[in-house]
């Protein structure tokens, strides 16, 4: 009876603009819902500001602060000092952006709220491309994938964003997906307790951009997880840890082959055998490095 | 000094309108299968699944449903039918 547990009330409104199947939409929808009324929502140019509708309507029943792609993090430092000086202390100040916003243009302000430690909760939700302007490759691209400025597949990998994060010593770290809203709700809870900067990753399937039927949101946002592509994991206070069914894949006979996921998609539609098998590879030497560096198992 | 007008938006059901006008196909519930386990409400990205209480039914607001069908590929007792629009 999944409605019972979860928050009734909606603050991502029905009628919104987003696309059929729109990843960002449930994420967001399921963030708002965990975090509450008093959250103040700071959104960069991205397929999130067109979600809202045409001024002078917004479907989200939060207070939004539409910024510059660069001045996300930073325009949040400024809410929180604010917020500060007016001695109010019960909002979450939120940054929703997208890939290209966090981890191309933004990555500086980014960066400077995290060495400053201001009380924020930076999203970054990653469909893996500029969606908004027309599929173009972003720095959280997947390696091989198609994009419109990657033709014939994307030339270099993928950022670790989150590893990026973890590296300013910020107190949490955590990714999250779709097709686990408890997993998405209990992470952002738990970052609302935590005083400091926590930057919280969302794995995004978006059907026009990668090139899937609408209905399979959930199942491809599902298979990433359980093929080990997208790793649910937590890092609080450094200490890191598998979350939800993560946990259980750190054996490779227990992951799901890429093969499937990959399938399901049309941005990896001109993928021979030889790419499928380099980028297992890939997700298997991740894993590697998570059983023998991270979670220091010297089997 | 002249005053500086702050855009404002306010939040709204339908700030894009009716979404229902998009829908190629429409969720359709059969609801001698539906066990009303609340998945299609959990995964809905459009917030337009509502589990009535008193009519233990589930009810789909077609005025902004937009048959995107997740509710239907992830219901787990296949209870959701995605129908083909008539054009009228
Ligand atoms: C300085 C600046 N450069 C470019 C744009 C055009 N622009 C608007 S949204 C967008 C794409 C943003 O991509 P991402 O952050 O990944 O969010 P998504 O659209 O994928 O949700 C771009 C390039 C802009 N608004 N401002
Ligand atoms: S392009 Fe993708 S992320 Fe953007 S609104 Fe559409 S489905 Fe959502
Ligand atoms: S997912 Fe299926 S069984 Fe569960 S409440 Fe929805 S229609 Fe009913
Ligand atoms: S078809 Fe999509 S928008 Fe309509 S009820 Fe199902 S999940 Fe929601
Ligand atoms: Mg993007």
């Amino acid at each position: 009876m999944a409605h019972k547990f979860f928050p009734k009330e909606e603050f991502l409104l029905k009628g919104h603009a987003a696309c059929p199947g729109c990843g960002a939409a449930l994420v967001l929808r399921h963030v708002l819902k965990a975090l509450g009324a008093r959250t103040i929502l700071v959104i960069p140019a991205s397929c999130s500001s067109v979600i809202a509708g045409p001024f002078p309507k917004s479907s989200y029943s939060v207070p939004v602060l539409h910024i510059a792609f660069a001045a996300s993090a930073a325009a949040a430092s400024g809410i929180v000092e604010a917020l500060d000086k007016l001695g109010e202390k019960t909002f979450n100040v939120v940054v929703w952006a997208g890939d290209g916003g966090t981890a191309d243009i933004g990555i500086q302000a980014l960066s400077g709220a995290a060495e400053r430690g201001h009380d924020i909760i930076y999203i970054c939700y990653d469909n893996e491309a500029y969606m908004n302007t027309g599929i173009q490759k972003s720095g959280l691209t997947p390696y091989k994938a198609w994009t419109t400025t990657t033709p014939r597949g994307n030339p270099s990998f993928k950022k670790d964003m989150p590893g990026i994060m973890v590296s300013h010593r910020i107190p949490y770290v955590a990714t999250i997906s779709p097709a686990y809203p408890n997993d998405i709700v209990s992470k952002i809870r738990k970052a609302a307790k935590i005083r400091g900067l926590k930057y919280i990753h969302a794995h995004i399937p978006c059907p026009p951009g990668w090139r899937f039927d609408s209905s399979l949101t959930v199942r491809i946002a599902r298979l990433a997880v359980l093929s080990g592509v997208w790793i649910l994991y937590e890092y609080e206070n450094g200490v890191f840890r598998l979350t939800g069914p993560s946990r259980k894949l750190v054996d490779k006979s227990k992951r799901k082959p890429i093969g499937e996921y990959l399938k399901l998609q049309g941005r990896f539609r001109h993928l021979s055998e030889r790419d499928v098998e380099e980028l297992q590879k890939l997700v298997d030497e991740r894993w590697e490095a998570i059983r023998k560096d991270i979670m220091g198992e010297n089997a | 000094m002249s005053k500086v007008k702050v855009p404002v938006a306010r939040p709204v059901i339908g700030a894009a309108g009716k979404t229902g006008i998009w829908r190629v196909s429409r969720p359709v519930v059969d609801y001698s299968r539906c066990t009303l386990c609340g998945i299609c409400w959990l995964y809905c990205p459009d917030s337009v699944v509502e589990i009535s209480e008193d009519k233990k039914r589930v009810v789909i607001d077609y005025d902004y449903c937009k048959g995107c069908g997740i509710c239907s590929v992830e219901c787990p007792f296949n209870a959701i039918k995605m129908v083909r629009e008539e054009v009228r």
